[in-house]
C-alpha cells in the first residue's frame, strides 16, 4: 500500500498499471491526455508490459481495443466529449458484442462551440449506449473505481463494457492524497482475464459479429439488457468485496462501503441534493455548514449511473420532501436527463416529494459554495420555475 | 491435396447468400485457401459480411469478426497487439478482406493509420468498384464514365467524372514491403501474390480485381470473361511493389492491348457510352489513358523504382 | 475454452447466443441455395478432361474432384451462374432450362 498525493488522471494511470491490460490504445484530447501519458512512460521504462498503440483517432482507439478484447486481452482506452462522439458507433457495437473493455472518460463540454472545460454532456449523451457508467467525486474513487470497473465488466453474468467517468479538469487535473494498494493485493483482488464468451483462435473458431435480421435482433438486445439491469448485484457484490478486502487509508475520500449511491446525511433529511460526480465534493462542504444551523439537508451521490439504480435512490429519498437534481447536462427540446428520471422514479409514489432541477456549470463553469447556496435558498423559499438554469 | 496448385480444403461454405456469379465469393475462396486454417479474418460491412453470417449461420470456418464499416484496418491492428501479448505474435494470419468502399473511402485513414503504424497483417480489398451492398452507389474505386444509382449516366452526366483513386501506389508509399494488384480471373497469381502478402512482414496490401455481375450489368456467366478483359486491356494492369520496387506481371506491351472497347462494350453500366450515341471521344481518352498508366508502370519497373 | 453451450440463452421461445456469437462451422450449408437456380449446368463426362477451372471459378465452392479425377457440381447449391460453362475449355458443360 502506498499513500501519495497525485493528480487524479496519474492515480488511475496507476490503477491501469495494476490492472495490467494487454493492449493500451491511446489517442490525446484534452483534458484525459495526462492518463496515456503517464500510461506511456510505464511502458517506456517496462514497468508495464501492455501493448500500446497509439492509433490516428478515438474512433480507432475504440476498435482496436475491441479487436484486442475479441482477441481474449483487457484493454483500456480513454477520452473525452468529441473522442467519445467519435466512438459512438463503436460503443454500441461493443456492447451488443458483449466485450468487456474498459475505459475513462474525462468529461467534456461538447462542442459547438468548442470547449474543453467540464460539464457532463458527453458520457450522458451516450448514456444508451449499453456500457455501464461510473461517477467518480475524488481521486481515490477515480483510482478504486478503474480497479473494479474490471473484475464488473468481465464477470460472466456481466459481460458489459463499462466507462468512469471523472470531471475534466475539476478532477482530471486535481492533486489529492490516494491510497494505492500494491500489485500482489490487487492480484488477488483482480486475476488475470479469461475471455468467456469470446476469443479469435484457430483452435477454436469463432464467428463474431454477424448481421442480426428482424428474426433475431430483438431477442439478441432483449439479452444484452438483461445483463446491464442485473448487472446492478454484481456491482454492489464486486464494490462490497472491495470494501472489504481495502479499507479506508486517508479519511473522507471515499466512502467506507462502496455502494451504487453515497447517501450522505439523508437519514433525517427533509431537503436532498442529488447529483453525479466531483460537484459532490462541494455540495457535501455545503451540506455540513447548512447542518450547523440545523437544516436538515443532505445528499445523494450517484456513483453508478448506468444501471441506473432505481431501488436504491427511491429508498434513500423516501422520506425527503424537497429534492434538487443538479446536472451538469442538457437534453434540448426537453427537461434535463437526471431530473427526467428522478421524477419518473417518484411517479407511482404514495407521498411525492417536490423535484427541482438546476442546470448548472456547462462549459466548465464554475459551481461553487454560493451558488449552491443560491440554488438552495431558490428552492427553500419555493421560487423560480420546475427547471432553471443558474450560470 | 491440390487442384490445380491450389488447396482443395474449403474454408468458405456454399449456402451462402451472394447473388449468382458474384465475383467476391470467388475472391473469398481464393483468399481463404491462401490464409489457410491458422487465420483470423477481419470483415467490414459488405457484401461478403452480410451474405456469409446470417444469425444464426455463418459460411466460414476460420475465426471471422466483423466490427463495422470503416474499421477493419483498427480492429487488425488491436488483434495483432493482442496477440503480441499473448506471445503469438507471428505466428497467426491477421487478414482483413475488405469492399472497395470501406477500403477507399470510409476506412482510408484508419487504413494509412494502421500502416504507419507497421502492425504485421495482411489487408485484401475485393475491389468490385462501388458500393455493391447498398445497391451500387458510386466509390472512390469506381472508374472514370461508369455510371452507378449515384453517379448515372445521364444527358449531363457521363457516370463517374473522376478518375479511379490509386490506392495501391498510396500503401506503397506508407513503406509497405509488398503490395500488389491481382484479379479473380487470373487465380494462381493472385494466389501466390495474397500468399506472399501474407509472408512479408509488416503491413500488406492486395486489390483483388472481383466481378459484380449485378452492379457491372454483366451477364453472371461473364463474370471471369469480364475481369480478364480488365486486364487484357490494360484497364487493371495486374503488378507488384516488392521492397518499393515494380514488377509489371500483364499486360507488357503498351503498343498490343486488346481496344478498351471490348472491355466496355460487354457492360451495362458502360452501356451509355455506345448507345444512344457512341462516344469516342471518351472512349479514345480512356484508352490513352491506360496505355499511359501501362508506359508508366514499365518505366518505373525498368529504372528500379 | 469457450463453453459453447453455456452461451446459449432462450428468448421468445428462441434460442440465441450471448453476443451473438457462433461457431465458425459452414453453416450456411443448411440453406440448399439449389432452389435459386433458372438454367442449370449440365456436365458431359465424357469431354471433361479434370482440368479442374470450372472448381476454382464457381463463387459457391460446390464442384466437387469425383474419385476418377472429373468435376461434378452439387446441385443442391448451385445458382446456375454458368461460369462454369463459360470457361470451361474443352466446352463440357452445357446450361439448360432448369425444369419445375
Amino acid at each position: 500500500m502506498k499513500k501519495d498525493v497525485i493528480e487524479a488522471s496519474h492515480a488511475i494511470a496507476e490503477a491501469v498499471k495494476l490492472v495490467k491490460p494487454g493492449v493500451v490504445a491511446a489517442y490525446p484530447i484534452t483534458p484525459q491526455t495526462h492518463i496515456v501519458e503517464r500510461i506511456s512512460e510505464f511502458v517506456a521504462n517496462g514497468e508495464l508490459k501492455s501493448e500500446y498503440i497509439r492509433v490516428e483517432s478515438e474512433f480507432s482507439a475504440i476498435s482496436a481495443c475491441l479487436g484486442a478484447s475479441a482477441t481474449g486481452v483487457r484493454t483500456y482506452t480513454s477520452t473525452s466529449a468529441q473522442g467519445l462522439a467519435l466512438m459512438f458507433e463503436i460503443l454500441y457495437i461493443v456492447a451488443g458484442m458483449r466485450l468487456p473493455v474498459c475505459m475513462t472518460v474525462a468529461n467534456r463540454a461538447m462542442s459547438a462551440p468548442i470547449n474543453i472545460w467540464n460539464d457532463h454532456q458527453d458520457s450522458i449523451g451516450v448514456r444508451d449506449c449499453g456500457w455501464i457508467q461510473f461517477y467518480a467525486e475524488t481521486a481515490q474513487e477515480a483510482f478504486d473505481l478503474t480497479i473494479m470497473q474490471y473484475k464488473i465488466s468481465e464477470d460472466k453474468r456481466v459481460l458489459t463494457p463499462s466507462m468512469v467517468c471523472i470531471d475534466g479538469f475539476t478532477l482530471s487535473h486535481l492533486y489529492e492524497p490516494v491510497a494505492m494498494p500494491g500489485e500482489e493485493e490487487i492480484d488477488a483482488f483482480l486475476p488475470e482475464y479469461t475471455p468467456y464468451h469470446a476469443i479469435l483462435d484457430p483452435e477454436e473458431p469463432l464467428t463474431l459479429g454477424p448481421i442480426g435480421f428482424p428474426s433475431h435482433y430483438m431477442e439478441l438486445k432483449k439479452t444484452q439488457v438483461d445483463a446491464i439491469d442485473n448487472s446492478i448485484n454484481v456491482i454492489k457484490e464486486v464494490f462490497h468485496e472491495f470494501s472489504k478486502k481495502f479499507k479506508v487509508e486517508i479519511p473522507g475520500n471515499r466512502p467506507e462501503n462502496y455502494d451504487v449511491i453515497e447517501s450522505y446525511k439523508l437519514d433525517d433529511a427533509e431537503i436532498a441534493f442529488v447529483a453525479l460526480g466531483s460537484i459532490c465534493g462541494t455540495i457535501k462542504e455545503f451540506v455540513d455548514d447548512l447542518r450547523k444551523s440545523d437544516e436538515k439537508v443532505g445528499l445523494l451521490k450517484v456513483i453508478c449511473y448506468r444501471p441506473f439504480p432505481m431501488e436504491d435512490i427511491l429508498n434513500s429519498l423516501k422520506n425527503v420532501e424537497k429534492i434538487i437534481v443538479l446536472e451538469k447536462t442538457v437534453s434540448p427540446g426537453a427537461e434535463p436527463p437526471l431530473y427526467t428520471e428522478l421524477r419518473s422514479l417518484f411517479y407511482e409514489a404514495l407521498e411525492k416529494p417536490e423535484i427541482r432541477g438546476f442546470i448548472v456549470g456547462l462549459g466548465g463553469k464554475d459551481v461553487n459554495f454560493e451558488k449552491i447556496k443560491k440554488i438552495y435558498d431558490m428552492v427553500k423559499k419555493g421560487k423560480g420555475k420546475k427547471v432553471e438554469w443558474v450560470f | 491435396m491440390a487442384i490445380l496448385g491450389l488447396p482443395e480444403e474449403e474454408f468458405f461454405s456454399y449456402g451462402h447468400r451472394a447473388c449468382a456469379g458474384c465475383g467476391a465469393a470467388i475472391a473469398i475462396r481464393l483468399i481463404t485457401k491462401a490464409a489457410g486454417k491458422n487465420s483470423i479474418i477481419v470483415e467490414p460491412t459488405g457484401c461478403m459480411e452480410v451474405t456469409s453470417t446470417p444469425y444464426p449461420e455463418t459460411s466460414w470456418k476460420v475465426p471471422w469478426i466483423h466490427g463495422a464499416f470503416e474499421n477493419s484496418a483498427a480492429i487488425a491492428s488491436g488483434i495483432s497487439e493482442a496477440l503480441k501479448y499473448l506471445g503469438k505474435a507471428d505466428k497467426i494470419n491477421i487478414v482483413v478482406i475488405a469492399g472497395d468502399g470501406a477500403s477507399y473511402d470510409i476506412g482510408f485513414g484508419h487504413l494509412s493509420g494502421a500502416f504507419e503504424r507497421g502492425h504485421n497483417f495482411t489487408y485484401i480489398c475485393y475491389d468490385n468498384e462501388a458500393y455493391m451492398n447498398t445497391g451500387i452507389q458510386r466509390s472512390g474505386s469506381t472508374p472514370y464514365a461508369a455510371s452507378t444509382t449515384t453517379s448515372p449516366a445521364g444527358k449531363m452526366s457521363i457516370g463517374k467524372a473522376e478518375w479511379k483513386k490509386d490506392i495501391t501506389h498510396i500503401l506503397a508509399a506508407h513503406g509497405s514491403r509488398y503490395v500488389a494488384t491481382a484479379s479473380i480471373a487470373y487465380p494462381n497469381d493472385a494466389f501466390r501474390k495474397i500468399k506472399k502478402a501474407i509472408e512479408t512482414k509488416g503491413p500488406t496490401f492486395v486489390n483483388l480485381f472481383a466481378t459484380c455481375p449485378t452492379g457491372w450489368r454483366v451477364p453472371s456467366e461473364k463474370s471471369i470473361e469480364v475481369a480478364r478483359l480488365a486486364v487484357e486491356t490494360g484497364v487493371f494492369p495486374l503488378y507488384e511493389i516488392e521492397n518499393g520496387k515494380h514488377k509489371l506481371n500483364r499486360p507488357r506491351d503498351p503498343d498490343k492491348l486488346k481496344p478498351i472497347e471490348e472491355y466496355l462494350k460487354i457492360q451495362g453500366r458502360f452501356k451509355h457510352l455506345f448507345k444512344p450515341k457512341k462516344r469516342t471521344d471518351v472512349i479514345e481518352e480512356m484508352q490513352k489513358r491506360v496505355k499511359e498508366n501501362i508506359e508508366m508502370l514499365l518505366r518505373y519497373e525498368k529504372y528500379g523504382l | 475454452m469457450i463453453n459453447f453451450e453455456s452461451l446459449k440463452l432462450k428468448v421468445n421461445e428462441k434460442e440465441v447466443t450471448i453476443g451473438a456469437i457462433l461457431k465458425s462451422d459452414g453453416s450456411t450449408a443448411k440453406l440448399k441455395t439449389g432452389s435459386w437456380r433458372v438454367r442449370r449446368p449440365v456436365f458431359n463426362f465424357e469431354k471433361c478432361v479434370g482440368c479442374g477451372t470450372c472448381w476454382v471459378f464457381c463463387p459457391e465452392g460446390c464442384i466437387k474432384k469425383r474419385e476418377d479425377g472429373k468435376f461434378e457440381p452439387d446441385y443442391d447449391y448451385c445458382k446456375g451462374c454458368g461460369i462454369c460453362s463459360e470457361e470451361c475449355p474443352v466446352k463440357a458443360i452445357e446450361m439448360v432450362m432448369e425444369e419445375r
